[in-house]
């Protein structure tokens, strides 16, 4: 089986996500690249040195320089004429591409896969991951997104894929005009990346404020060099950022240690942060349902138990 | 301007699933059913876009026959009128977008504005789909919109971030959780959505074949975490963190 992978990148390098998608990518077959954007040439020189690659097809285009599903999927649909299935990471790009190219070739795609199991099953999580479901699928050629904490990450040294200009990217109709990038606001942050840190802080409603979000789970979160994370109720609340959300429609992590902090454990949460090593909760209600997966708890007032905790690290 | 709002019945959001013991599914026999959460903002979304020239609301659900309960909600919150098309089988998302298209092809609306992903199955798929299909521009996970005679401009919540694009209608955006908040409706809405029209169709009014194309072969419970052991105090808690590795 020939398998054509999408490539995460931000026009510099390749991100994280797409090694685990490599990976995946491997258990059907060979494993082909796609770098679309602009000005990708060091993009591209990266992707084909990832352990495992066969080719990297180039599609360098102002088209696709912001990721846009109208531009990309064309691209994907015509590259899938001589491959059999398309993965992507399911990221927001990911997830915002995969679907319009398998509508485009007539096949229900199989979001979020936890594993391979032959060519045409697999595992994927329904209801937020209080149930895995193992799914085969008829179609001839298949559209797979893939959950980035479930597959080990590709080696990003040791490759000797050939690089490829993909012969026609439309040229002057690459973009089919549908839609404009306007802008973009990209968080700036020192610290690691949700899905990719080995160690998560996230903090809750019980935080109150974004002045005590910041005053209590950054300096801890220093103290660790953790990544930072947070709730759904506390980004509702605009103590934290979106892109901080961990859950079944934020961020799905799987950490080293994930520190929950003034997190009740909804099952929406969990279902974003339940694969982590080790569960760390402080909750001043000891019945928290976030205690039925910690691996260790500490019921008291945060208020009072993080100043302490960074103090005494 | 017309806006249709896809809207699907699922397992309450409160509603803890139970795998079934026969590993045939999720049991959804005498729980609590609600329209799709992402599906209620989609439907707020519209009805506040009646200040901004939008004068038809058509909400459609694909499922089994209860779903008018559904239609029947989103009428009572505003919407004009409801299209239910039957099917006692479940349609994956490639079916219900074509069933959409065809809904689109009929009712000509200028926006289509869905649910970022069904809490049920989490596909996230049936709004791209659709845009594909229909071959228009796609605004996914939406935070924000602005509407025009002609245009529609969208901010998006991405993973590093936000994203704005400005698309031509008609457009197919799907909505994300911070849009806005869905109202609940009144009893008089209430009432008055009962005499609302609804359509009653079929999968095969639209001449659309939504046979499956994937086969479940078994649904599981995933492998349970259990309970850890409480620390009494910081002290315990730094001094296990530092047995991990974790502190030195
Ligand atoms: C469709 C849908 C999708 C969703 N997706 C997500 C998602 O992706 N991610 C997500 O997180 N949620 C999601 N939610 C929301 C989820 O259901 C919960 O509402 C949310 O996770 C609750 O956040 P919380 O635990 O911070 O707040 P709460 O549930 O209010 O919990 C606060 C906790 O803090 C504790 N506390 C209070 N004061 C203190 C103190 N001084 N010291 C210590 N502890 C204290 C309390 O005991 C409580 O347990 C979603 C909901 C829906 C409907
Ligand atoms: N059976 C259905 N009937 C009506 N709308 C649906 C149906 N399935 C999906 N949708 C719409 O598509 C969105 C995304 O669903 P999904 O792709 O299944 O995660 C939902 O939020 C709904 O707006």
């Amino acid at each position: 089986m020939k398998t054509l992978v999408w490539v995460e990148h931000d026009g510099k390098t390749v991100k994280d996500a797409t090694l685990a998608v490599v990976t995946a990518a491997a258990q059907l077959g060979e494993v082909h690249l796609l770098v679309a954007g602009q000005g990708v040439d060091a993009v591209a020189a990266e992707a084909a040195k990832i352990a495992g690659v066969g080719k990297v097809h180039v599609a360098d285009d102002a088209a696709f320089a912001h990721a846009l599903a109208e531009n990309v999927a064309p691209l994907v649909v015509e590259l899938m004429g001589h491959h059999d299935a398309f993965l992507a990471p399911a990221t927001t790009h990911g997830k915002n591409i995969a679907p319009r190219v398998a509508a485009l070739l007539d096949v229900m795609q199989i979001s979020d896969i936890l594993s391979v199991e032959s060519e045409d099953t697999f595992t994927r999580p329904i209801y937020a991951g209080n149930a895995i479901a193992t799914v085969q699928s008829k179609d001839a050629k298949k559209v797979i997104t893939v959950r980035g904490t479930a597959f080990e990450k590709a080696a990003t040294e040791g490759g000797s894929g050939a690089i490829e200009k993909v012969a026609s990217t439309g040229g002057a109709n690459a973009d089919g005009g549908l839609s404009v990038f306007k802008g973009q606001e990209i968080a700036k942050s020192e610290r690691p990346e949700l899905t990719s840190a080995k160690i998560i802080v996230s903090g809750g409603r019980a935080l109150g404020s974004s002045e005590q979000f910041h005053a209590l789970i950054d300096p801890l979160a220093d103290k660790l060099g953790a990544g930072v994370g947070a709730s759904r109720a506390a980004v509702d609340a605009g103590y934290a950022p979106n892109d901080y959300q961990v859950g079944q429609t934020g961020k799905i992590v799987a950490p080293e240690v994930y520190v929950a902090v003034g997190i009740s454990g909804a099952i929406q949460h969990l279902a974003g942060m339940k694969d982590s090593k080790t569960i760390i909760a402080i909750n001043k209600d000891e019945d928290a349902p976030i205690f039925q997966v910690a691996d260790l708890g500490l019921v008291g007032d945060l208020f009072k138990i993080l100043p302490e905790l960074t103090e005494k690290l | 301007m017309k806006v249709l709002v896809p809207v699907k019945r699922v397992l309450d959001y409160n509603v803890k699933p139970r795998v079934k013991a026969d590993g045939t599914g999720v049991d959804l026999a005498n729980v609590k059913m609600s329209m799709n959460p992402f599906d209620e903002i989609a439907v707020e979304e519209a009805i506040r876009l009646k200040d901004k020239g939008v004068t038809e609301i058509v909400v459609v659900s694909i499922g089994e026959q209860k779903s008018q309960e559904t239609l029947r909600t989103a009428l009572a919150m505003g919407a004009d009128r409801a299209i239910l098309i039957v099917s006692e089988e479940k349609v994956e998302p490639l079916g219900v977008a074509k069933l959409l298209k065809a809904i689109v092809d009929e009712e000509k609306p200028d926006l289509v504005i869905l649910g970022k992903q069904a809490i049920d199955d989490d596909n996230n798929q049936t709004g791209q789909m659709l845009a594909g299909l229909l071959g228009v521009g796609q605004a996914t996970f939406a935070s924000k919109v602005d509407l025009t005679a002609t245009n529609v401009t969208v901010t998006r919540e991405v993973d590093g971030g936000s994203e704005t694009e400005e698309l031509s209608l008609p457009a197919v955006i799907t909505v994300d959780l911070r849009l806005n908040e869905p109202r609940y409706a009144s009893l008089p809405n209430i009432m008055k959505a009962k005499s609302k029209p609804m359509a009653n169709k079929t999968p095969a009014d639209y001449g659309v074949d939504v046979t499956p194309r994937l086969t479940t072969l078994k649904v599981v419970e995933p492998p349970k975490r259990s309970g850890g052991v409480k620390v009494a105090d910081v002290d315990e808690l730094v001094a296990k963190l530092k047995a991990m590795g974790v502190a030195k």
